[in-house]
Formats: structure tokens, C-alpha cells, sequence
């Protein structure tokens, strides 16, 4: 390859500092509180403890555009990944939100969230093939790698993916990456919500090359991308008025008119093709119908019983309104929440209560 | 080291008298279906990995949930251990029984719940069988896109606990990614829910901790897969070569060129010469390695992109190149790759199946290695190989009728796994660990991780009743097996007592 994709020297190692930080509040019992680049710091409960900061534990330690993989340590800012995938040609397919400047590979596989392309492409989780991390035993670990199938030991790190740092610290990730496709089309067209939802529903069973879908009350946003052939017929036979694709990151990244509404952000996460939901407050549906967002000034009860009803589950995105942003989670499930976590970490340093307060 | 279960190395199971906890059992459930007649027992000995063998102190075989709690209740509270097994086509003996344990078979839970052509979904008991799904989504224009070589006759619930993989994940993922809900039993029998009808799930992932598990955290009672439109039409490309390098070069180039084709397959000579015997698949037989390339997709994309690979393939210096024709002759070049185990069975009385994973670029490295190795241990390999995600499959030709050959061919594995952790690959890509590779499960993580894994386990399973000597080596085991791979005076565990 004759292009430069990322300079290997760019960065620093500190995992032996942070092993260190670790050990000793372990020693300690000392909480700690894990940052990345604090980008999503609304995100979860408020945690009451030291910083350990991963900020500058940074630098991309591999990148093969022919292996499809990427290997960063945590601390290194997302723009900068994105900035080394960019030249090589690919992508990371779960397309993930940054949220500011400040976002770090770290922080993506902990909050473990996804942008538009993830009905079709997949999840943060499901693009992670290995990780390191220093765990509540005072240990550094390795586990999966840089190969695409390994099903050696349990999946750690998968489970570390969205755990918000409450089972371990994460200091290096690999992720798979995709080639970026060849034809990108973004298209729009009135319609009303439940004319829009059964129009994917049948969508879905054919092979149309969809990558986002999204509706804001009035009109269905859609993006189709892959070869130029597919592409085009594609948005031929849909029809519609051209939309530029900057919508896309304005949806991903939270910069829509519809965001600015002063009420309280929920995220309701559905079966796609679940009716449109009636509560108070405005709605923006993204994923294709199995992401809902909500601005509503409705009790956290009546919106968390409507997501259950529909067989999903409802997350507060506007910190101080809910004591616990996330769906309580059955008792069998809690249950071992408390296990898994008292026997990674063991002395409660990592995040303790950021997900649940009993977890 | 034997791989069967050592009480010793793998930690004491507890004894129960057979007679009496049968009969607590009958009187419990009247109506479970109970082998405990040594001739019944028989077929259940093994699972894939026919080499090893014990009989299980008992089979059962329930058709209804309550039953399956009760069983769980029963042996939770005698501490007997359970073993699950879907349809025993498993490769790495994780359905292998245990003399004091019970074998819990799921296949009779053979029901598809529901299929959801809107929703893309279906709700399946976890012994309905991989390709009986596919086949009930065909009507609706979709399938379920993991399709092991086994798909005919392996279980959903054993795909989920192996996370087994397939010719086509490099484009549509693991079993892991094609999945969205599992119900499961706790091993105290409580039931729990892991994923969602919707996309996520509140919490830690569950659903993807379990998933590869291999029957070690609970009891896959139902599962909810995504399905998939079927591609408009699939393509496969034949490309012939001289030699391995240039072929594993040619996979290179498709990806570089930002091409992720649907499946991408590659023989070599002895495997070529297998399966053109057996099958007939029109194999150019004096190639040192072919690839199948299969692109699949909307027919203008699908044809822009044949001519592409077309163009890479001649450049990487392919001998021949030819499109299947048509869907005849696309099935024939499949069944060839398809039933490339059993075609190399027919060289040999036995083989032993590899599932070593390796960065691709590693490739022509390892078979040079595999090569050597095969001369010192004066055992032929045959490789096939899931080439578009470096999952590796050297079968090892061996005789276990002549003596030596089974230890030989065991011991030459091995030394193919632990190469495959040398280049940073791993021991497994889809086979799972099960009994066969415990040993290597040592070489591939240290103390430190290992001790993870048994935190892990620890929270579903404090007592370790669920399938014990699986996937995760005890500490113990390792040091013994370590003690025989001494390296440089200096044992890979120095701090633990040995035995
Ligand atoms: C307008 C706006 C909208 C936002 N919307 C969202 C949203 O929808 N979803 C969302 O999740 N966030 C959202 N955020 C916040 C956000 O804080 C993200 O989750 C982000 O990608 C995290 O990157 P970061 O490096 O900044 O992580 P941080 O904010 O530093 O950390 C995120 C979480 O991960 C943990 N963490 C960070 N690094 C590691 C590590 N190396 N090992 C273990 N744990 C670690 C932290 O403890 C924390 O719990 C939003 C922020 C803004 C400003
Ligand atoms: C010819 C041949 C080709 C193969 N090709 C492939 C391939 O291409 N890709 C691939 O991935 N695999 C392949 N395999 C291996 C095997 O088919 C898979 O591992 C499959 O997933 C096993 O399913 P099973 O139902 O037979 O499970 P079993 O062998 O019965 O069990 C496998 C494991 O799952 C556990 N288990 C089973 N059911 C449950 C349950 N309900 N709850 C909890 N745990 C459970 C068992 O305890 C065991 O650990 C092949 C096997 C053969 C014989």
C-alpha cells in the first residue's frame, strides 16, 4: 500500500500507569470513575469518584485495510480512527455517533451506541473481534484478537461492549471495518408514520440495498447505498425528492431541530415495526422503526410501560430527570448483573452505579 | 494428556447412587423419556468428535420445559452435573457425557414457533434443525443466513452455544449476529429472557456473553433469529492456481479492492482430489489450490463485481478462471466444497478436523508450517479453509487402528493450534473448545485471563454442574500440561501447587 494510513508512532502507552491507578484502588477500595473523552458524560447515572482518565493513552496500533481490521488503544480520539479508515478506503459500519471532538474508541465500546446503518450493518458489539482490559482483579487481559471468528473462552469482548465501564477498564480494542460503499443516494417522501412502517415492512423481504430509514411525523427519510447498479434502481423504483446526506450525521449526532426541544430525551427501543407509539411529545424515528426518539414531559412510568407493552425497553437521555435512565431489569436478569459484577469487580472500584444503583 | 474427563486435573465431581436418584427421577416425571439401559446409552457416547467416548449415567429427553426445570431442580440439588446436547454433530466434543453427569438432549424441542415475514424473524425451540428454518422462510423470499456444513442435521440451540459460523459469515456474520432473543434456563431451572424483540437489550449483553457458551451458563430453550432476503442471484467464481501463495495473495486483493463477496472458499490439492472423486464437482484436479469466490446480491452489482474479481484473480495469477454457468453447475461447485470432509474421509479410515483462526496475511506462512509438520509426524493433511475470514480446517489423515496414529495425530494438532496462537490466530473459529482443545485453551490464554473466564462462569454456575471440563481449563490442568511443554527450564505457571 503506498498511502500512509496511520503512523504508528503517533501516541502513547500508558497501560502500565493505568494498571497501576488500578491496583491501587483496588488496594484502596477506591471508586473510580472511567473517562474517555467525556463526550458522553450525560449519558448513565453520575458516578461520585477519581477520574481515571484514558485520554491519553492513545494511538492506533494496527490497521491492515486487506485484514479489515483495526486495532487502537482506548484513549484515541474517534476522529482520529475515523481519519486512518477514511484513507484506507473503509469504515466502521455500525456507524457510531461521536457526539463533539472529544469521543475515544474507549468510550464508543463502552456506551456501545450505534448510528443510523444498524438495523442493516450491525452494532458496536457486533463489529468488536478482541480487546484488552485491565480487570477488577488488578490484571491486565487480552481477549479475542485481530482475526474474524474465535470462539475460544467466553466472549468478553462483546459483553464489555455497552457495560459503560462497570466491568473493567477497556484499553485497546480491534474492531472489524467494511470497505466503504461504491453509491451512496438519499431520498425523502411525505407520508404519513404507519403508511412509512408498512412500506418497510415489505421493503425489508426484498433485496433493496436500505442503510438508514428514518420519519419525523410528516416525511420518510431513506438512504440506499452499494454499487452503483443497485443503487440507482434502487432509488428509481422507490422514488421520492433528493436529500442531501448530511441528514444522516445530523440524525447520528443529535443536531436536528428536533433535539433542541427543551422537554426530556428518551430513547425507545422497539420492534421495528411497532405502531406509532401514542404519548404526549414529539417523535423521530430512526433505525428503521426500532429506535424511537421521544421529547416528552410524560411521567418516566407511562413511557417505560409503553415501551414494555410494545416489547422494548426505554432510556432516559436527559441527564437529572430519572434517578435510573435505563429500563429496571427483571429479577432473574438483576440477579446476575450483581454476580457478574461482584466477581469481575470484586471490590466495586469500576463505575460503581453508572448503569444501576445496585449493580 | 488424555482428554477425557480427569477428576483429578478437572476437579471432583460428585457421586449419587444411579439406582435412586433414577428412581427419584421416574417418580418426579412419570412421563420423561429416561435411557438408562446400556444399550440405549450407547448412541449418545459421542457427539461429532466420534474418537472419544463415555457413557453418560444417564440420557433424558424432554419434550416440555417443566421438564427440563424439574431435571434442572433435581440435579441442582443432588449436584449432579448436567451436559446438554442438541444433535451431537459437534467437532470438539462439547456434548461429550460424563459418567456421573446427566445428558440432557434438546432435539425433540423440534418446534418453529413462528415466522414473522414483516418483522424478519423466527421463534424456534432449540432443536429444530439450522436448515429446517431456512426452509420454512423460503416461501416468504427469506432464510436464516448462518449455514454451517452441517445445517441439515445441527440443532439451533447447539449453533447458538457454539456460535458456529458458516461459508457465507465473512458477509453476514456468526451465529452471534444473526440472533435476537434467547430464552434460557438458569441452572437452578429459572427461566431468564437475553436480548429483545427489539434491537438492544437494557443492561449487559447477555445475549452475546451466552452465545458460544457451549452449554456452560444455562439452557437454551427457545431462540429468535433475524432473517434475511434472499439475494436476487448468487454468483460463483472458480479460480485455479499453482501454487497456495498466489491464491491467498488473490484473497487480498478482492478485499483491498473493497469487495466482501458472499463466500469465499479455498482447497488445496489433496482436498481438490477428495472431493472431485466423491462429488464430481468438475475440480480442476491438477491445481495446487482453487478458490471459490461466490458474489451474491442485485444482478447489476452482482455482475460489475464478477468482472472485477474476474480481472483480480487473472492478475494474481490464477491458471483458470470459470463462472459456474449456471445453477446447476453453482450448486455442483458448492457440494464439492460442502462435503469436503467427508470426501477426505474416504482417503483415510479417520481424520481429525482443525479450526484454527489466523490473520490472512499469515497464510502461505502457516501451510508451509502445517507442510512441515505433516513430514515430521509422517501424517497427511488435506486443508480447506474459510479463506475470506482465515478460519483454517487441516484435516489430518490417521488411522486409529494402527497404534500411535490417534496420539500422533492428536499431538500434530496441537502443535497446528499453538502455531495458530503464534501468529496471533486462535484455537478455534467456529468448533468451539469443548474437551478436544482444553489443553490449548492454556496456550492461548494465561493464569490471569483463565481466572476471568472462572469469574465469569462462577456467577451463572457458583457449584460448576453445568457441563464441568468444558471450553475453560482449570488452572490445575494447565500446569500439568504446561509442566510437559517446558520452555527454557521455566514453567508457564511457576506459582501453582503442583500435582
Ligand atoms: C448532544 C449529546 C448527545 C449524546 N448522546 C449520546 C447518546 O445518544 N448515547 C451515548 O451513549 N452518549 C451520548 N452522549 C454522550 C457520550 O457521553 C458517548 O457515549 C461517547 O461516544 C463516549 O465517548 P467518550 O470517549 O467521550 O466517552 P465518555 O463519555 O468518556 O465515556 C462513556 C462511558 O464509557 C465509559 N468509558 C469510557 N472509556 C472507557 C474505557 N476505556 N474503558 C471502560 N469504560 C470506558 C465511561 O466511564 C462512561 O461510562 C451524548 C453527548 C452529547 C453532547
Ligand atoms: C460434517 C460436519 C460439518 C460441520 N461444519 C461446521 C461449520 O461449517 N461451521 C460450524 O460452525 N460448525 C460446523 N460443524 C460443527 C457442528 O455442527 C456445530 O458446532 C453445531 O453448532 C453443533 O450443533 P448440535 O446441535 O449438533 O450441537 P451438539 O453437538 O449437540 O452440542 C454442541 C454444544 O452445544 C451445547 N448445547 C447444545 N444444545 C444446547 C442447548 N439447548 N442449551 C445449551 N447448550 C446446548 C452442548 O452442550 C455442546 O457444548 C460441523 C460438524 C460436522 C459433523
Amino acid at each position: 500500500m503506498s498511502t500512509v494510513l496511520f503512523d504508528p508512532a503517533h501516541g502513547s502507552d500508558r497501560s502500565a500507569d493505568l494498571l497501576a491507578r488500578v491496583q491501587q484502588a483496588i488496594a484502596e477500595r477506591t471508586p473510580l470513575f472511567i473517562r474517555g473523552g467525556a463526550s458522553k458524560t450525560f449519558y448513565g447515572r453520575p458516578v461520585d469518584a477519581q477520574p481515571l482518565d484514558l485520554a491519553g493513552h492513545t494511538g492506533i496500533v494496527s490497521y491492515d485495510p486487506t485484514e479489515l481490521v483495526i486495532t487502537a488503544r482506548a484513549g484515541t480520539p474517534l476522529r482520529e480512527l475515523q481519519a486512518a479508515l477514511e484513507r484506507g478506503g473503509q469504515m466502521l459500519a455500525c456507524e457510531v455517533p461521536c457526539f463533539g471532538d472529544n469521543a475515544t474508541v474507549g468510550g464508543m465500546l463502552a456506551a456501545g451506541l450505534s448510528g443510523p446503518r444498524r438495523p442493516w450493518a450491525g452494532s458496536v458489539r457486533d463489529f468488536v473481534l478482541g480487546t484488552r482490559m485491565i480487570s477488577g482483579l488488578g490484571t491486565h487481559l487480552r481477549f479475542g484478537g485481530e482475526v474474524m471468528k474465535n470462539v475460544a473462552g467466553y466472549d468478553l469482548s462483546r459483553l464489555l461492549a455497552g457495560s459503560l465501564g462497570c466491568l473493567g477498564v477497556i484499553t485497546e480494542a480491534s474492531f472489524k471495518v467494511l470497505p466503504k460503499y461504491r453509491c451512496r443516494v438519499s431520498l425523502r417522501q411525505a407520508m404519513p408514520l404507519q403508511m412509512a412502517l408498512d412500506k418497510l415492512g415489505e421493503w425489508g423481504q426484498q433485496p433493496i440495498p436500505l442503510t438508514a430509514a428514518s420519519h419525523d411525523g410528516s416525511t420518510l427519510y431513506l438512504r440506499l447505498e452499494g454499487n452503483e447498479g443497485s443503487v440507482r434502481a434502487a432509488a428509481e423504483r422507490l422514488g421520492g425528492d433528493a436529500l442531501d446526506d448530511s441528514y444522516w450525521d445530523d440524525l447520528r449526532e443529535q443536531r436536528l431541530a428536533f433535539f433542541d426541544d427543551p422537554r426530556p430525551l428518551w430513547r425507545l427501543s422497539v420492534p421495528a415495526l411497532t405502531a406509532p407509539l401514542a404519548i404526549e411529545g414529539e417523535q423521530l424515528i430512526d433505525w428503521g422503526g426500532a429506535q424511537r426518539w421521544l421529547k416528552s414531559s410524560a411521567d418516566a412510568d407511562s413511557i417505560r410501560q409503553l415501551a414494555a407493552a410494545a416489547n422494548g425497553h426505554a432510556t432516559c437521555f436527559t441527564p437529572g430527570v430519572v434517578d435510573s435512565p435505563f429500563q429496571p431489569l427483571a429479577a432473574p436478569i438483576l440477579r446476575f448483573h450483581q454476580t457478574l459484577k461482584r466477581n469481575l469487580d470484586p471490590q466495586g472500584i469500576f463505575n460503581p452505579g453508572r448503569q444501576y444503583a445496585d449493580v | 494428556m488424555n482428554i477425557l474427563y480427569d477428576e483429578r486435573v478437572d476437579g471432583a465431581l460428585h457421586s449419587v447412587d444411579r439406582a435412586e436418584f433414577l428412581h427419584t427421577l421416574q417418580s418426579r416425571l412419570p412421563d420423561l423419556d429416561i435411557l438408562h439401559a446400556a444399550e440405549d446409552l450407547k448412541p449418545y457416547e459421542c457427539d461429532g468428535l466420534s474418537a472419544y467416548r463415555t457413557t453418560p449415567m444417564l440420557v433424558v429427553l424432554p419434550r416440555h420445559l417443566e421438564e427440563v426445570q424439574s431435571v434442572l431442580r433435581l440435579c441442582h440439588e443432588r449436584k449432579v452435573p448436567v451436559v446438554a446436547r442438541g444433535a451431537g454433530t459437534g467437532l470438539s466434543g462439547g456434548a461429550l457425557p460424563l459418567e456421573k453427569g446427566v445428558l440432557l438432549v434438546m432435539a425433540r424441542f423440534n418446534k418453529i414457533l413462528e415466522i414473522d415475514p414483516a418483522g424478519r424473524f423466527a421463534r424456534v425451540q432449540p432443536g429444530v434443525r439450522n436448515l429446517a428454518i431456512s426452509q420454512a422462510a423460503a416461501p416468504h423470499g427469506l432464510y436464516y443466513a448462518p449455514d454451517p456444513s452441517s445445517q441439515i442435521a445441527c440443532s439451533i440451540g447447539g449453533n447458538v452455544a457454539e456460535n458456529a459460523g458458516g461459508v457465507h459469515c465473512l458477509k453476514y456474520g456468526l451465529t452471534v449476529h444473526n440472533v435476537l432473543k434467547v430464552e434460557m434456563l438458569s441452572v437452578e431451572g429459572e427461566r431468564m429472557t437475553l436480548g429483545s424483540d427489539a434491537l438492544d437489550a437494557p443492561g449487559f449483553d447477555l445475549l452475546a456473553l451466552f452465545t458460544g457458551s457451549e452449554g456452560m451458563l444455562g439452557i437454551i430453550t427457545e431462540v429468535t433469529v433475524k432473517l434475511l432476503p434472499k439475494p436476487q442471484v448468487a454468483k460463483v467464481l472458480l479460480a485455479a492456481f499453482d501454487s497456495v501463495e498466489k491464491a491467498g495473495r488473490a484473497v487480498g486483493d478482492i478485499i483491498a479492492a473493497g469487495i466482501i463477496p458472499g463466500g469465499l472458499e479455498m482447497m488445496d490439492n489433496l482436498a481438490i482430489r477428495a472431493a472431485e472423486d466423491f462429488i464430481h464437482a468438475g475440480y480442476p484436479v491438477e491445481a495446487e489450490a482453487i478458490l471459490l469466490c461466490e458474489l451474491d446480491g442485485v444482478e447489476a452489482d452482482v455482475h460489475d463485481d464478477c468482472e472485477r474479481v474476474r480481472v483480480l484473480l487473472e492478475q494474481a495469477g490464477a491458471t483458470e478462471v470459470r463462472l459456474a454457468r449456471d445453477e446447476a453447475e453453482r450448486v455442483r461447485f458448492w457440494a464439492g466444497r460442502k462435503n469436503a470432509f467427508p470426501a477426505v474421509g474416504r482417503l483415510s479410515p479417520d481424520y481429525y478436523c482443525m479450526d484454527g483462526t489466523i490473520p490472512r496475511r499469515e497464510l502461505p506462512h502457516v501451510l508451509g508450517a502445517i507442510a512441515d509438520l505433516s513430514a515430521e509426524y509422517n501424517l497427511r493433511v488435506a486443508n480447506v479453509f474459510h479463506a475470506g475470514d482465515g478460519n483454517m480446517h487441516p484435516l489430518i489423515l490417521f488411522d486409529a487402528n494402527t497404534p500411535g496414529e490417534l496420539e500422533r495425530a492428536e499431538a500434530f494438532g496441537g502443535k497446528i493450534l499453538e502455531l495458530c496462537v503464534k501468529v496471533g490466530g486462535s484455537i478455534t473459529g467456529e468448533h468451539g473448545v469443548g474437551r478436544e482443545k482444553i489443553n490449548q485453551m492454556c496456550a492461548q490464554f494465561n493464569s490471569d485471563e483463565l481466572s476471568l473466564f472462572h469469574a465469569v462462569k462462577a456467577a451463572f454456575d457458583p457449584l460448576g454442574l453445568l457441563n464441568p471440563g468444558k471450553n475453560i481449563p482449570t488452572l490445575h490442568r494447565c500446569a500439568e500440561f504446561g509442566a510437559m511443554h517446558v520452555h527454557h527450564g521455566q514453567l508457564p505457571f511457576p506459582d501453582l501447587e503442583r500435582f
